[in-house]
């Protein structure tokens, strides 16, 4: 306060207006501002200039008109080349989400598999997981992708497809063909049954809980929760009387007619994405799991807790704090990068939005513009749940 | 300035531990020779000696912490081998505190007391937080039973240890230097504890350098050095006439201030 | 145990080498590959695919590649046929530079070589000097690759392969340092309008893909700028690469100014030093001595991303390779052609995160002291 004071005084009595600390930030401040201001000014001049002289159109009238292109995968809407430039949005949109959710699943099995493989104790398995791990990363994910696609577009031709489990899985270079299921009549009590197993094993989970803390007793509640869970759908599956057909594809002419064709573009994506972001997610996992002290261990163990119970119990609720942050950052990556879908034509957002209709229509300033917006509220969404988690775990910790 | 009056013995004729010519190595490095060791039951050892001579690896081998490789260690009649429900059943009886506590930060107090009753003792909730509760009263912080390790003094973490190793209701306790870690007057209230649970009659095992709790409450002192048991004796005769030159120099540097 | 012990005096017992199988080459091997039964079985499955994967992978790049020949019939092994990469190699490593000059990037890259070295190891005799040759370095290079004054101007466009993807890895970190420094300083600043800057134009550039951020340099870059000005590809490609690493860097200083302890600013403020006195002699060497791990992790995910460039038209070693598997004399063989590629990005990859690895340890130690 006095300090302040002195100061004030001292810029008063004729010294420079300049050493007093709050003018001076405030000076600087408004410089910063003023030179944003004039290059705003300038690009927004220039932009203008430029749009006006090659007639580019301008304003958000484009997502009306008729895109006038096919996109060979659109699994959840219908999409013709006489749609707009918004559907193409939204069919890029969903195609993003679709390989990234798929990317992050598979990443996460994979990943925490092969982290735990790193810790084995057996040197040979935890080697080759690291050989496995360092050569992943060290390669541009891009490289990877292609080399995928490359794979997969080295598939024989359809008419030498290679057929497994009796024809029913094909696959050639065109693509992965299942079969397409066609549920019958009382199929919907299968996930009736699925739900209702959910809601059972949550229930036990609870009753085994309370049943421990009254008596003692300890229940086996992963095991019998996946029984659970894998055997309740399979038996109102049997009951009936398994009401599940399948569309086979047939060879008719050059091409193959019926089942579920899944396109290389989208496998060669989902494989690179899935291999590169596991490789990632299991030294998050490794690192995760070593933060935990040994003395830990130790002392569990001393107490006389068995492994799995030290695992689950002492182990996991503090390693998961540590891994679950930087994992979280893992999946906004693998969403950010299946962006590079563009480079083996897969048409996520960036591929049919970000380039054939800014090509076609030259908008580039608003079809950049809404790209970002699409990642950048992605990004937001999942690093505010990252917040969200985190509270929640410091808040059980302290 | 003879504390042995208040030395109540509570030694038996029973054995609890036995170790039999036990030799262990760290790879090539010998830490442990040819030990040979019988624990009374009620009996209190405090075992000292200069750091790497094998004093904290010999409690560890007791509950299996570490394995030993030549030699035969018994504790409670059963044998510590290769075979888990053995080094499981001996876990349940022997107690151990460490240097850094390993109190669980995740858990509270009274849930890190609880742990072990229920998973491994198969106890009611309830009944295990009676009794952690019982055992945090004996070492006099029940108003901590809700708090977080992370919140607690050093000391107050040890008692917490030391609590938590109770509620196993165990019949041997290990403390591999309890209060090394601790700041100077966090170390008088750990070994006030340390006093009154040797009174009950437990069979004690600590490696410590506190000179004047060994004279206190230890039946035997031993000294260690280079991996090898040097000296043992009752606290008065350990202290007052060491017999060899390495104790009377260990014991000369550890006395002088 | 019948063996009777040799008894010894207390204090005299000699060490004794450990039982055979207890320690040693046998021991490993029991403890860590069969302790078990359940790690038995995991070793033999583990055996079993090496086996199967290195020898598919031997076969393939060694014993049935082919490495001698002219065309693509010539390759009849079965395994890789390495013809194309022969072929190219040149390509691979130039793009389309002037055959007649390539000693222009050649000695561009022995001097890489001698400008990065102080850089790296700082136990060198008369770091000093040669790192002030660091520092000159890039507006060498540029000159070498770019001539005018006497040597022969090769137009960027005709940049690629190995040289063109060093020169947006080096431009990028050279480029990123300062603006991720001032960027992280603007980030930690108590005014709040540079702070909110700061933070919305490095949270903006790390929350989207960098090949937006690429098609915005490329697409929107050229209608920001008044007419008649012209930035070259590879030019717009560097300013994107550049303001994309510059956050990344920022967040990176970030946490090393974080980490310098409060003290060392109270230290600095109470010897009167101004604002940026004290970050520059006290608080940034310090702060980013511990940071150049992660600086390095940085520039190691930046050299990778480099390979977006191929995507908007540049050539480096990606598109160089595009090129090739699109050659009718070579077709099919897209896998030798990223294979190549793959071995050159994992080789300087991987020794980068060994160097980092290797600073972070000496750094730890440093600090134990």
């Amino acid at each position: 306060m006095s300090a302040e004071t002195a100061q004030n005084a001292r810029g008063s009595g004729g010294a420079s207006l300049f050493s007093d600390q709050r003018f001076r930030s405030l000076f600087f401040q408004a410089l910063v501002i003023g030179l944003l201001g004039a290059f705003l000014v300038f690009i927004v001049y220039n932009t203008a200039h430029n749009i006006e002289k090659r007639g580019i159109q301008t304003g958000f009238a484009f997502l009306d008109a008729a895109a006038g292109y096919d996109i060979a995968i659109s699994p959840f809407m219908e999409y013709t080349a006489t749609h707009t430039h918004g559907r193409v949005f939204l069919v890029g949109l969903f195609n993003t989400l679709l390989v990234s959710f798929l990317g992050i699943i598979a990443a996460t099995f994979l990943g925490v598999f092969l982290g735990v493989l790193r810790l084995s104790p057996n040197w040979l398995v935890s080697r080759i997981v690291y050989c496995y791990v360092e050569f992943t990363r060290n390669v541009p994910l891009l490289l990877q992708i292609l080399l995928w696609y490359a794979i997969f577009l080295a598939l024989p031709a359809v008419k030498q497809s290679i057929t497994m489990f009796n024809d029913i899985i094909i696959l050639n270079k065109r693509g992965l063909i299942v079969p397409e299921p066609l549920p019958g009549d009382g199929f919907m009590l299968v996930p009736v049954a699925l739900v209702l197993a959910l809601f059972a094993s949550i229930f036990f989970a609870r009753w085994a809980k309370k049943t421990q803390a009254a008596t003692g007793k300890i229940y086996p509640v992963f095991m019998t929760n996946t029984a659970m869970i894998i055997g309740l759908p399979l038996l109102a599956f049997a009951v009936t009387g398994f009401p599940l057909d399948f569309a086979y594809a047939e060879l008719k002419g050059f091409n193959f007619k019926g089942g579920v064709v899944i396109k290389p573009e989208f496998t060669a994506l989902w494989f690179a994405l899935s291999l590169y972001t596991a490789a990632f997610i299991s030294e998050t996992v490794r690192a995760g799991i070593q933060s935990v002290s040994h003395g830990q261990t130790e002392a569990s163990e001393a107490l006389g807790l068995r492994p799995s119970w030290t695992m689950r119990l002492i182990i996991l609720p503090q390693a998961l704090r540590v891994i679950i942050p930087p994992m979280t950052s893992q999946y906004l990556n693998l969403t950010k990068n299946s962006s590079l879908a563009v480079a083996i034509g897969y048409p996520d957002i960036v591929q049919s939005f970000g380039g054939v209709t800014l090509n076609q229509t030259g908008q580039a300033i608003e079809v950049i513009f809404i790209t970002m917006l699409v990642y950048l509220t992605i990004s937001l969404l999942i690093s505010g749940f990252m917040n969200w988690y985190n509270n929640r775990v410091s808040l059980v910790e302290r | 300035m003879s504390n042995a009056s208040t030395n109540t013995s509570k030694k038996t004729d029973e054995v609890a531990i036995q170790l039999n010519g036990v030799h262990k190595w760290y790879g090539q490095f010998h830490v442990l020779k040819n030990i040979n060791l019988n624990v009374q039951r009620g009996e209190r050892i405090v075992i000292c000696g200069p750091s790497g001579s094998g004093k904290s690896t010999l409690i560890r081998c007791i509950n299996r912490l570490e394995e030993h490789q030549q030699g035969d260690i018994i504790v409670d009649n059963i044998e510590l081998t290769g075979n888990l429900k053995n080094i499981d059943a001996i876990r349940r009886e022997v107690g151990m505190c460490f240097q850094h506590f390993n109190l669980f930060p995740h858990l509270s107090v009274l849930e890190n007391c609880t742990l072990a009753p229920i998973w491994v003792r198969k106890m009611p909730k309830k009944e295990a937080e009676e009794i952690a509760m019982h055992y945090l009263e004996r070492v006099k912080i029940p108003d901590q039973a809700a708090k977080f390790p992370g919140q607690l003094s050093g000391g107050q973490q040890q008692r917490v240890a030391i609590a938590r190793s109770l509620c196993m209701n165990p019949r041997i306790m290990l403390f591999d230097e309890p209060t090394s870690a601790l700041d100077p007057e966090m170390i008088a209230e750990v070994l006030d504890t340390m006093i009154e649970l040797a009174e009950t009659g437990m069979t004690m095992l600590c490696v410590t350098h506190e000179m004047g709790f060994a004279r206190k409450v230890a039946d035997r002192v031993i000294f260690m050095d280079g991996g090898e048991i040097i000296e043992q004796n009752e606290p008065e005769e350990f202290f007052n006439n060491p017999q060899s030159e390495r104790t009377q120099k260990f014991l000369s540097q550890i006395l002088a201030h | 145990m019948s063996v009777t012990e040799q008894q010894y005096a207390p204090g005299e017992h000699p060490d004794l080498p450990p039982p055979l199988g207890e320690a040693g080459l046998i021991a490993w091997f029991k403890k860590r590959l069969f302790s078990s039964v359940g790690n038995t079985i995991l070793t033999l499955v583990a055996v079993f695919f090496l086996y199967h994967v290195l020898s598919a992978i031997i076969f393939w790049t060694l014993t049935g590649a082919t490495f001698t020949g002219e065309t693509k019939a010539d390759c009849d092994l079965g395994g890789a046929c390495w013809l194309v990469i022969g072929d190219r190699f040149h390509q691979f490593m130039y793009g389309l530079y002037p055959t007649d000059q390539y000693w222009r990037p050649n000695l561009t890259f022995i001097l890489m070589v001698v400008a990065i070295v102080p850089v790296l190891f700082d136990n060198i005799p008369h770091r000093g000097k040669f790192l002030l040759f660091s520092a000159i370095f890039p507006f060498i290079a540029f000159y070498l690759l770019s001539g005018g004054w006497g040597l022969e101007t090769v137009d960027t466009d005709e940049w690629g392969g190995l040289l063109l993807t060093l020169v947006l890895g080096v431009t990028g970190i050279v480029a990123s340092l300062p603006i991720g420094i001032v960027l992280a300083l603007g980030r930690r600043s108590n005014m709040p309008i540079v702070r909110t800057l700061c933070v919305c134009f490095i949270e903006f550039i790390r929350g989207v893909p960098l090949i937006t951020i690429l098609f915005m340099a490329s697409n929107m870059l050229p209608l920001f700028l008044p007419e008649g000005v012209n930035f070259d590809k590879l030019l717009r490609a560097l300013i994107g690469v550049a303001l994309f690493s510059s956050a990344y860097m920022a967040e990176v200083i970030r946490g090393g100014l974080q980490a310098i302890p409060k003290g060392q600013y109270e230290g600095a403020d109470a010897m009167g030093l101004s604002y940026w006195q004290s970050m520059r002699l006290i608080i940034l060497p310090q702060a980013l001595r511990i940071v150049i791990p992660g600086i390095v992790n940085t520039f190691i995910g930046l050299y990778k991303d480099t390979t977006l460039v191929s995507i908007i038209g540049l050539f480096d070693l990606i598109g160089i390779g595009l090129v090739a598997v699109a050659d009718v004399k070579w077709r099919g063989l897209a896998p030798e052609t990223y294979a190549f590629i793959a071995l050159l990005f994992f080789i300087s990859c991987f020794a980068m995160s060994r160097y980092s690895l290797w600073l972070e340890n000496k750094l730890h130690t440093g600090h134990k002291r």
